[in-house]
């Protein structure tokens, strides 16, 4: 399917504030149920890592070089950097191995 | 009253320079995917700017690029920004009650990993005029971010787009990696999803799918299971 790109922004965007904004706006009492607190408390964690292995590999010119970010990346994070540094330092690690790599 | 909003505001704009900066590089790596998904830099910079999500906006763009059914684009956008639900519940109470709505529609428009982090840091209930602080300087780094990667994407050379193409990676790895140090159910799920994913990339029934419906089942099922197995009690989730 060809669509066309603003209804895509269209509907990304609302779908995307209707997220944010329904818990904030209607939701005045905490959620109980046991199952759907859990469920949405790892969802985050889950949908992240799906997305970024094998991904991660994949963007770059070569595979190792991705994975080489990989580790790092997670060994940064472990020891408590920033986003800011590990989104940067990942990239630093990329270019550096393709230097060798490619 | 006046004063008290005015020091908020400030406060707010002096926390959101780092998320700034932050935002400005991976809006970078954001604004390449757009590029390589077809989109003009101001289409992605719109998508960005009404959108202030990096997995979200990742998704999106993976999604319009891949040319997949607007329901299908709705669904996978909505799975990649299934925490700002969470996010929204908690923010809800650590508004005032009497908090009027126009504040709560604001607010909600930048329910972010950072802007929800600080403020939820703030002390006592959270005054709006400090989101708007944060939100005033964080704002122009991720809509700058993505048109200068959307316009550059194409003009850099090939090896220093390889190498920007995985801050994204490398962001998505500092949201989730701190709390599955802490949490033990949280690393093993962490695992667990690289190694399902990779597995899927790669089993031909699932690898035929789109990545964004691989993205939905794998994040459905994982999560659900994980909710079944490891039920989380309240102070844990609070510890995350």
């Amino acid at each position: 399917m060809k669509g066309n790109v603003y209804i895509y922004i269209a509907v990304v965007a609302a779908v995307t504030y209707l997220i944010r904004v329904l818990p904030l706006t209607l939701i005045r009492r905490e959620i109980r149920n046991v199952f759907v607190r859990s469920f949405l408390y790892y969802v985050p964690y889950v949908t992240l890592a799906v997305m970024t292995f094998p991904a991660i590999a994949q963007a770059t010119q070569h595979p190792l070089a991705g994975l080489l970010a990989l580790v790092v990346g997670i060994v940064l994070a472990w020891f408590g950097a920033g986003l800011f540094q590990v989104s940067v330092l990942c990239c630093v690690v990329v270019f550096i191995a393709e230097l060798f790599l490619v | 009253m006046q004063r008290a909003n005015r020091a908020a505001f400030l406060r707010g704009m002096r926390h959101g320079i780092p998320i700034a900066l932050g935002y400005f590089a991976v809006a970078l790596t954001l604004g390449i995917t757009a590029r390589a998904a077809g989109i003009t830099p101001l289409q992605a910079t719109l998508t960005t700017a009404l959108t202030n999500a990096s997995a979200g906006g990742y998704a999106a763009f993976t999604a319009i690029g891949s040319h997949v059914t607007y329901l299908e684009a709705a669904m996978v956008v909505a799975i990649a920004n299934a925490r700002y639900l969470l996010m929204s519940c908690s923010l809800s109470q650590k508004f005032a009650s009497d908090t009027p709505l126009i504040h709560r529609l604001l607010v909600g428009f930048y329910v972010t990993d950072e802007i929800f982090g600080v403020s939820m840091a703030e002390p006592g209930k959270l005054n709006p005029v400090y989101s708007y602080g944060v939100i005033s300087m964080a704002a122009p780094g991720w809509a700058l971010g993505t048109l200068s990667g959307a316009i550059l994407g194409n003009i850099l050379p090939v090896r220093a787009v390889s190498a920007l193409s995985v801050g994204l990676y490398g962001m998505f790895l500092a949201i989730i990696i701190p709390p599955a140090r802490k949490n033990r159910v949280v690393a093993v799920l962490v695992l667990i999803s690289f190694a399902l994913s990779g597995a899927a990339a790669v089993i031909p029934v699932l690898a035929a799918v789109s990545s964004g419906t691989r993205i939905i089942i794998l994040t459905v099922v994982i999560s659900a299971a994980a909710a079944l197995l490891f039920p989380v009690r309240e102070e844990e989730e609070h510890e995350g």
